[in-house]
Formats: C-alpha cells, structure tokens, sequence
C-alpha cells in the first residue's frame, strides 16, 4: 500500500493508505483523530472541514495522497498551548453555539479560517461564509453571534433581541 | 441581576469543551479489538418479489467474513411497532411483520436484503456489489389516496393499504356536520404537510459486541433513548434477556425524533456480533441515512372550520391522509392520531371538532415522529385556515385569534386533552412588542421602495409535551409505560452523581440537570455530575422526545433528590440531637430552625458512608436514591410567533426578514439553553416552510437523497431571532413548573412564514393566491403569482 | 469507492504519461469527482491528480492582453488573484460552492466535467475564451458538447484557459436552494465587437449563447434592452427546482440583473 506523509497539528504524521483513503478517514482511523466527522457523502455539510496549507477543506473530498506534505490542523489543534480553549472556540461556548456537538468542529474550522481571511467581518459576511456548514440544531443564530463575538464586535444588541 | 447559578441561571454548557476540542465520543469514534465491519445490500426498487438473494460471489471476496440474509433472521422476530390504534369502527390497525431483513418482498428503496461483515468497512462494501439479488419487480404505489383506491398492496397478506380509518371524536361527527352544514360562514382549506427527512446531522451508526466468556451483548447505537432500544430489540427481536444486553448511546449528534426508534441496522449488527463472536460495526452513509432513517409529517388534508358572523369558532371537521410509509416504524400510529387530533383545539374556545386519518402504506421510507411529531401538523392546518377565515371575513388576523382565545383554566377541549394552564393573550402582547409590529408599516415602504413585496405572518400554537401519562396513553394504544427515572448518588464527601433514563444528544441536560440539584440542595454545580445514555448504569428510563426531559425525567429526579433531602434531614437531626422536623436545608447547610447548629452537607454525606455516630437502628447508611415519575397529565407550552417576509416579485424567492417568538415554558432552568432550543426549532420550521422536501417519483426512487436535492437551512437562510418566554405560567402538575421548549419553534413557525408569504402577496395585489404548499420555493411561488 | 491507483505527477507530460493508461482519469480538486466515486457512478483503474503540478496553477496577464488561468487552480485563488484582472470573473469563481469547496475546486475540472449548472461554463462560453489542453487549442463556442460532454479527448487535460478581457461584464447567479449550484446564471460580457451573452443551469443543452439578447444589447446595453424579449421554455429543465417555465422566465430576469450589474 502506499504510504502518505503529513504534518497534523504541527506533527510529523505518515501511515499507508489505498488510493482511495479519504483525508477524513486517514485523520479518524488512522490517526485516531475523531474530533473530524463524516456527516455526508456530497461535501456538503462542512462537519469535515480542516485546515490544509492554511485554508479550508472538507477533508472527506481530499484523497489522503493528495494530502502528502501538506501541514494539516484539525480541531484536535485549536485549543491554546496551555490547553484553554481558543477566543473562537471560547466564543462558541460563551453564546451556546453549539448544541449536539457533531457540526462543532466543522464550524470552528470554518469560523477560524474566514477570520483569518476577514478579521472583522460583517454579519451577513458570516452567514455567507458558513454556507458550506450545516447545523441541525441552534438554527445558527448564536453561530453568527459567536463568531462576530470572537472578532471583537458588540454582541450585546442580538443578545437583548 | 440575572442568576449566575441553579434554576434559572445561563450556566455555560460544561458539555461543550469536550466538543469543542474534537474529545466528544460518537459511536462511530468506538472502535472495539477485533471488529469487522457491515455494510448492507439494500432494494434500488420501490417493490418487488424476492425470489432469491445469491452471495457465493460475495463470500468469495477478500475479507469477508459471513453474509447474512433474511433466511438466516427468520429464527428472530420482526421489528416490533409500539402503538397500537384502534380504528373509528373498533377494530385494531392493520399491523404488518417487518422483518430485520427482507425475505419475500423488498417494499421501499433502501430495504435492507442482505448484510456483508468483513475485515473493513471497504471490503464489506466491496462484497455487497457482488451480492445478487433476484428481485421480481412490481408496480409500486406512492400516492397515498391512489393507494386507498386500490392500488398495488404493499403488505399482500394484509389485503388492504389502509392501515386505519381513525375517527376523533367519533360521537361528535353529526354534530360536528350540523354545525358545518348551519353555519354563518364556512373557510376551506386543502393543503399538503409535505414529508421532511429529520437530517440529524450525525448520521445512525450501530457496533454489535459480544463477549462468548460471559454471555453478554453489547450494542452501541446512535439512540434517544438505549432502554427503549434494550427492551424492544432484547425482549421482541433478538431474545436477549435485559440482563444480558447492554445498550450504550454515548454522545449522539442530534436526533430530532429520527434515533428514537429501533431499526434493523441495530438488531442486524448485534445478530451477526453474536453469529461471529466479533464486535460488528456499521456507519450509515448520509445517502443510507436519506433511505433508512424514519422520516417525518407527510399528511394530505382537507380542513374546514365554522363560523358565525362575529369570527367565532363553531367547529372544525378535518380529513387527513397521513403515510406511514412501507412498514410500521415504532411509534408511527401514534403521530397523526394522539399527538395530532388531541391538539385541534389550538388555543381557541372551538365547541365541536371531528378529525378523521386514514393512515396508508405506501412503497416509500417509513414516516415517524419528527419534532413536533403530529403537533406541527395540526398547529399547521388550524392556523392557516383561521389566516384564511380572517381574509375572507374581512376580520384582522390577530383579532380573530383574540375573539377565540380560551382564557380560563383549567379548560377541557373537546379532543380529550385538557390544558392545565396558559395566557395567550399574555403571549400575544408580547409578541406584538418584540415583533415590532408597529413598525411594520414603515418597513413595509422601505421593501416597496426597494422593488421588493413584504407581508407579515402571525400565528399561535399549543403543544402537549412532557410525555405522558401511562394509564392514560395504555388506553390509547401504546405499549409502553412513559414514566421517567432517576437515581440520586450522593458519595461520601459529599458530590452528586445523577443517573438519569432521559437521554441528552444535544438539550444540554449535563448542565441543566445539575443546575436543578444545584438549587435543591445548596452546592456549586461543579459538585453535580449528570450520568446518562447506559443502561448499565442508569434505571429504566424512556428517553428523550416529545419535550419530555425536564418535564419527566426532571420530575424524577426532584423526586429522586427530595427522598435524598428528607434522609440527609434525618442524618442532620442525628447529628445536631434534634427532631429531623426542624431541620432546614439551605445553602448545602443543615440548621435546626431558630438556632444556630448546623451541619453542613460534607459531613451529613460523610456521616451516611462512615456511620460511625449514626442511628443505625433507624436508617440504613449510605444516601442513594432512585426514583420514578409518572406525569399526571400532559404540559401545554403554547405561544405567539410571528414573521416578516420580503418576497422578489420577479423571482419568487423568500426571504425571512424577521422572525418573533413568544413562547410561554412555564419555569425555565437555564434560559440560554431555552433561547438556543427555540433558535434550532425555529430553523426547522423556517427550512419546511421554503427549502425542504422529500419527493418521490411514481416508481418510488427517492429525488431528494441528498444535499444537492434535499435543501437544508444554513446560516445565509435564516435571520437573527427575537425570541421571548417571560410569559410564564407554570405547569401545575409537576414539582419544577416546566412544560417543556424542544419543539415549539417547529411547530409555531412554519404557518407564520407561510401567512407572511400569503399576506406579502396580497399587499402586492396577488389576491387570487390564498395557499401554496410548502416549501415555498421561489418557483412555487412564482408559480402562483403568475396568472 | 472502487480501489484504484494514484498517481501524483509533477508534470504536464508526466500526466499525460500516466492518463495514457486504461481506464486511468485525471482528478482536478475531486469536488465532483470524490462524490461520484463514493456513489460507485465511476469506476477508474487510476487517478491522476492534477493538484501537484506547479505549472498548471496561477493567474497572469498574458503577452496578448488575456487572463491566463493555469488548469488546476482552485476557484479561490482565482476569486483572489484575478479580481483586478477581470473582476466580473473573479467575482463568479467566489460564488461557485462554498469556502472549503473553493479551497480544492478547480478550473479545468469544473469545465472538462461541464456540468449543466456550473458557473464557469457561462464565464467562459461569453468571454470566448480560449481553452488551452496539453495537445490543441479550443475555442469555448467549440468546447461545450451538451451535458456533461466537451470537445476533449480522453486523456486530454486542460493546462491553461485565456480569457479575453470585455469592456463590461458581470454574472448574475439565481442559485438551487439545496445544491447552490446555479438554477440558471447569465454571464453578459460587452466587448468592442459586441456583447455576448451566456446561460448556464437553465438548458438540457448545458450552457448556451442567448444570441436574442446578445443581439438587442449590442445596440442597447441595458437592462430593458432584454426585458422585452421572451425566452422559450422548449429544451429548457424541468425538475423539482424549477419547471421549463421557471427557468426560461429566470434567464431573462438574470440576464437584466447581469446587465444592470455590469453597467
């Protein structure tokens, strides 16, 4: 089998895979890395998403060896050196961004990636982006609240809506 | 100053750091030494004879390990269904066998024919392809009034595709005629509950275990309730005893309704870990889950609703086609029948209904409790055809709401139910107020401005929650207690360890539940862990749907926590040498009324474990509790919602501009979690009202089997909202005051996109339009603007 | 998925090399391909990814005064990199998929597939682009074949498309509310030499010249220009997005919105 070699989270990783080893599957089986999820076969619903090189990618649409020396970061790497919980994922927790969990570590991705991009966006800049991002469950209100939160602007006029 | 712990208090969820760092466990994140993997041969027709499954070639195949068929399930039962209806004639529904795999008939597109088990989960795929099934295909049957008719049967023994012809109230049918026939003014309204796929976004996975040493299974599953699970797929299906099955559901990535059931994937997995002695793992695709997950509403109905020349309510007669899709799924009777009829009476003073379903089965997925399950459906066609009576009498629509609101409690409706409490003009105001209905005039002239059309939608609903009575839902068919448990674990120093039966994938019952116990009894939260989702360590519960957690299980363990008070009373009155009577509770400190002794909770807690100065001879050491809690009677949250929408007179397209709810829970344990339970409910409803449907074309292939068919709402399709519950009465048959949020925003807010769309098109002169059905895609609705 | 080789080339000639053999097909960014493969639609003996290939990826000015956009390169680095260029073009390529799809997507994927609803059909069939592959050069008014099908060979890769820049140019995107691909999108792009106008979502044809409307807006760039035209619902698609109907009647609304926006 072919062998693949990666930086994840800033750590030398290698491991064989077939041809058709997803990146999603290489990151959860066989890295062990599960914070990544699976939640559609169409690319669509964004729970895969990670950082490769820096931008963002819905690692069930990368081959694994397509991914050989890319750096790669995943929600296992967002998290602050010292183990606290980074300004967006704080942000999350903070205005109740996420219910069940599953799309959690998509959107953080994502939100991560469009601050980048766009330190202050406006809030349609932050719906607009998120539309490769499904949640089932907070009706995405509080997403947007916290990812403009996490960019430094007033929230406090949503929250008394 | 708002709270900043216990009840009522916008405690941080603690669930969320585990999330939110990728250290959440789904099933699908349980990998067991030595599993193999299962992938499943499902029908690609809608209907057909079986007439042989051939899996040499398959077994053949690099790593596989056994191929499964129905042949070998026919020593099992069939999938068990948990309701029974009896029909307006007496007789019980028609059930039919649905066995875990198919033999004899395929009878929907994904009906599971064959399961592969190998080494990896590609080889397992890689072997299904080559599994032939020799199917005899037969003309299908989709619409339900064309399967009524006479269509092909979906169940030959059953000799008809009418499960059941349900009349409520039957004794008022004549009455309810005369009244129709009698009245001033009569507003019809046929319409179309179209059928949703629930799209939890964590697709269903399943890992059968079995340990040949002891005898014992395990099966982890993507559940809302693993007791329900152990019971159905123990006691009806496998023939496991309880308390040699394990059910865990660990963190479930939302439900919806969709993981309340038990499915064939469950029993199948488990079946084959226990044929092969080798933990067996299957994870649904989200295109598997589009043809296997129970889907929801799917009701075609004609409503009428009398009047008198004042827009007083004098009845309502209603005839619903509801599907049931090709077999039974658990609770599938159920939703149109008595959790859809019981709720005609909406919020309003209505003498006399009738409802009559006719459930059908159809060549199609299953249909089952989806949020709201039944309610939305009702809330749905009471709410459009008043929007439509209000038109056509020339009556304000919030006015004609008003005229019929019931306003004394307790009050009786003429569907069985009665509401214990409410105050829907309370929650009305309200939502006038935070709608800013008053400044809908001046937005109105912006839109115009703008080339764009905008009309405003306004609605109420009820809701029966808090599921339910048992003796009272024995008598309507269940087979199944609704009760509640909880087992109270107090440790020697004095932390708090909460087992409960409900079951949280996504409510945030790990911190609400503590804030409960946090209150009760005086201690930070932090000193409260909330245990659930294993039926090896929690009492027999029945889960979480139908907004039922605080509400049931809560009850259970204030029940649970007051029986673990009343004991720590005792323990302190030893202590202190007084009477256990005098003895207060408050801030995790035991004090004898009117003096200074005290005790506090540490040593009462170390006391019950090391019973050193004890009264032995009275009470057992230890301080462990279990309770259980039946509801005597069902919760009615209720509420006023309203929305705004701009419609693009070229385009059709909608969009929700604004959206208001003001809902009335009762008490509230922790309000953001409350807002954010209205927020996802409200997204739901917005998505069935203009993006979501699932359409099947007359040979029964699915359209809309994935996102690129199936729209789902996402963040640039949605609004901020306004959202209120400062409205409250509280329930005044359970110990907290809840009623229960989980559903409203599904069940109160598609009717008020869809008055809002109806209203948009009439200000903008399109006032032959007075219904389109859902989802009001913008070319529906430029569809119906033509003309 | 099936099991199939992969194969990383570095080259041009390496790919070529390597499509050569049976069965074998190139993969751009997979944002089609992936899904299809997990679907079992597609069967290849190998992939051939085409992301490794320096020479493939970037956007320039070429010597003749044309946008050259290299085969491989995703649809954000030409949203970001062709913005001054040719900003009508930029701005299409931010709206196909989303962020993450955008990351990976590329531009000679989405035309070698050509889908019936993709965007960059439209910006290139009115630009007359010229699609440059390892072996020819090929007019747009020659590439697109109807559905899903184009003037390539197999084992044709598209290395380079060159856009002629117009004077004006906008499109307009009305998108399918579940896909978010387009339920018709116009690109309107008025050269010296006239306007060309073309329809991407709408037709069975795939996308397609509304030369009526290129006709009306060479003598009148204005919205009001294509207003008065009727498009006919004839060959035009019909599913659960949109009747024949819907679509016809949308490609003159969104050919007026493009219009209005390019002027």
């Amino acid at each position: 089998m072919p062998k693949v070699s990666m930086k994840v989270n800033g750590k030398a990783v290698s491991g064989e895979v077939e041809g058709r080893t997803l990146l999603a599957q290489f990151l959860r089986e066989g890295l062990r890395l599960t914070g990544t999820h699976i939640g559609c076969d169409t690319s669509q619903c964004g729970a895969c998403v990670v950082h490769m090189n820096g931008v963002p990618v819905k690692s069930c649409a990368v081959f694994a060896l397509d991914a050989e020396g890319a750096e790669i970061r995943t929600i296992e790497g967002m998290a602050n050196a010292d183990g606290s919980l980074s300004v967006i994922q704080q942000a999350f927790q903070d205005h109740h961004a996420l219910q069940c969990g599953f799309c959690t570590p998509g959107m953080v991705m994502s939100a991560a990636a469009l601050l980048a991009e766009n330190p202050r966006p406006t809030e349609a800049e932050v719906r607009k982006y998120l539309e490769g991002n499904i949640c089932r469950c907070t009706g995405c209100h509080n997403i947007v609240k916290a990812v403009l939160a996490a960019s430094g602007q007033d929230v406090a006029a949503i929250a008394a809506e | 100053m708002p709270k900043d712990h216990g009840i009522g208090a916008s405690s941080k969820r603690r669930e969320d750091v585990r999330f939110l760092t990728g250290r959440g466990r789904y099933t699908d994140d349980i990998n067991l030494t030595g599993q193999a993997y299962a992938a499943f041969v499902r029908s690609q027709v809608a209907h057909g004879r079986l007439r042989g499954v051939d899996t040499s070639a398959a077994a053949a195949m690099p790593g596989v390990l056994h191929v499964f068929t129905g042949k070998d399930f026919e020593s099992v039962g069939g999938l068990p269904c948990g309701w029974q209806v009896t029909d307006r004639h007496g007789k019980p529904m028609l059930e039919p066998r649905h066995p875990v795999l198919a033999h004899g008939k395929v009878r929907h597109v994904g009906d599971p024919i064959a399961l592969v088990v190998a080494e990896t989960a590609e080889q397992a795929r890689d072997a299904a392809e080559a599994v032939v099934a020799e199917i005899e295909e037969l003309p299908a049957v989709i619409d339900m009034k064309a399967a009524v008719r006479g269509g092909p049967l979906v169940h030959d023994e059953l000799g008809s595709n009418l499960c059941y012809d349900w009349g409520f109230v039957e004794e008022n049918r004549e009455a309810v005629d005369q009244a129709i026939r009698n009245a001033h003014h009569v507003t019809t309204l046929e319409l179309v509950n179209q059928r949703l796929v629930p799209n939890a976004m964590e697709p269903r996975v399943a890992v059968g275990d079995y340990n040949p040493a002891t005898d014992e299974t395990t099966l982890y599953t993507t559940s809302q309730n693993p007791h329900v699970i152990r019971l159905l797929m123990g006691a009806f299906v496998l023939g496991i005893p309880e308390h040699k099955l394990r059910v865990v559901a660990p963190d479930v990535g939302g439900g919806f309704g969709s993981k309340i059931f038990h499915y064939a994937e469950e029993a199948a997995v488990t079946f084959a870990a226990r044929a092969l002695k080798r933990p067996v793992k299957w994870t649904a695709s989200r295109s598997e889950s589009f043809v296997t997950d129970a889907q929801g509403r799917d009701h075609v109905t004609k409503i009428e609703l009398a009047l008198d020349k004042d827009g007083h309510f004098l009845a309502i007669r209603t005839e619903t086609y509801a599907n049931m899709g090709a077999y039974l799924s658990t609770f599938a009777p159920s939703v149109p029948t008595w959790l859809h009829g019981t709720l005609m009476a909406g919020n309003y003073k209505t003498p006399l209904i009738y409802v009559n379903v006719k459930a059908v089965f159809t060549n199609t997925v299953p249909v089952d409790a989806y949020r709201g399950a039944g309610r939305p459906e009702a809330t749905f066609q009471l709410e459009r055809v008043i929007d439509k009576a209000a038109r056509e009498m020339g009556i304000d629509p919030v006015e004609i709401r008003r005229r019929n609101f019931i306003d004394s409690f307790p009050y009786q409706t003429p569907v069985a139910v009665q509401y214990d409490t409410g105050n829907y003009h309370a929650t009305m105001d309200k939502l006038l107020e935070i709608a800013d209905v008053a400044g809908f005039e001046k937005r109105l002239q912006e839109s115009k401005a703008r080339g764009m059309l905008r009309g405003l939608g306004i609605n109420c609903y009820i809701e029966a929650c808090g599921i339910a009575p048992s003796n009272l839902v024995g008598q309507l068919g269940a087979r199944a207690g609704l009760y509640e448990s909880a087992t109270v674990r107090v440790n020697a120093t004095g932390g708090i360890v909460v087992m409960t039966g409900s079951h949280s994938h996504g409510q945030g019952h790990e911190t609400s539940f503590a804030q409960v116990i946090s209150e009760m009894i005086g201690v930070p939260e932090s000193q409260v862990e909330i245990i659930h989702g294993d039926t090896a360590n929690t009492p027999m519960g029945m889960g979480t749907y139908g907004s039922r957690s605080i509400a049931v299980g809560g009850s259970a363990m204030v029940r649970a926590a007051n029986k673990i008070i009343a004991k720590a009373k005792k323990i302190a009155a030893h202590l202190l040498e007084a009477s256990d009577a005098d003895i207060e509770l408050k801030d995790g400190k035991f004090t004898v009324a009117g003096t200074d002794k005290s005790v506090d909770w540490g040593s009462v807690c170390l006391a019950a474990y090391v019973p050193h100065n004890y009264p032995l001879a009275d009470l057992e050491p230890g301080l462990e509790e279990t309770a259980f809690y039946d509801p005597s009677n069902f919760t009615f949250p209720a509420g006023a919602y309203a929305c705004e929408v701009e419609v693009d007179p070229e385009t059709g397209k909608v969009t929700v501009d604004r959206f208001a709810a003001a809902d009335d829970f009762g008490n509230i344990i922790n309000p953001m979690i409350v807002d954010g339970q209205v927020h996802g409910g409200l997204a739901q409803g917005i998505g069935q009202a203009l993006l979501e449907t699932t359409a099947y074309d007359e040979n029964g292939q699915l359209l809309t089997g994935s996102y690129m068919d199936y729209a789902m709402p996402r963040a640039d399709d949605l609004p901020f909202y306004r959202v209120d519950h400062s409205c409250k009465t509280p329930c005044t048959h359970n110990p907290l005051g809840v009623k229960g949020c989980g559903e409203a925003g599904a069940i109160g807010s598609p009717p008020a996109v869809v008055n809002a769309v109806i209203d948009a098109l009439h200000r903008g002169g399109m006032t032959h339009v007075t219904h389109i059905d859902m989802p009001l895609s913008p070319s529906r609705v430029w569809a119906a603007m033509q003309r | 998925m099936y099991a199939f080789d992969f194969e990383r080339p570095t080259t041009i000639a390496d790919a070529v090399k390597a499509l050569a053999a049976a069965d074998a097909q190139a993969l751009g960014g997979g944002q089609t391909l992936i899904p299809t493969l997990k679907q079992r639609l597609a069967q290849p003996s190998k992939l051939v990814s085409l992301t490794h290939i320096a020479e493939m990826r970037g956007v320039c000015r070429a010597d003749d005064g044309s946008v050259a956009i290299g085969g491989a390169t995703p649809h954000a680095v030409v949203a970001k990199e062709a913005a001054s260029l040719y900003p009508a073009l930029a701005k299409l390529a931010g709206q196909i998929g989303d962020p993450a799809v955008r990351s990976r997507g590329t531009i000679g994927g989405s035309l070698a597939n050509n889908d019936p609803s993709a965007c960059y059909p439209a910006a290139v069939l009115a630009s007359g682009a010229t699609i440059v592959t390892n072996s020819r050069r090929i007019a747009a008014d020659d590439f697109f074949r109807g559905m899903f099908a184009t003037a390539l060979n197999p084992g044709e890769i598209i290395v380079e498309v060159r856009f002629p820049v117009p004077e004006k140019a906008a499109y307009a995107k009305f998108p399918q509310p579940a896909s978010r691909f387009a339920l018709t999108g116009v690109f309107v792009a008025k050269f010296a030499s006239g306007v060309r106008v073309a329809v991407t979502g709408a037709s069975e044809g795939g996308v397609f010249r509304w030369k009526e409307a290129e006709q009306a807006l060479s003598s009148n760039f204005s919205a009001e220009a294509v207003r008065g035209l009727s498009v006919s619902p004839a060959g035009m698609i019909g599913d659960l997005h949109g009747t024949p109907e819907y679509r016809a009647h949308l490609v003159r609304v969104m050919t007026a919105r493009a219009v209005q926006a390019a002027a």
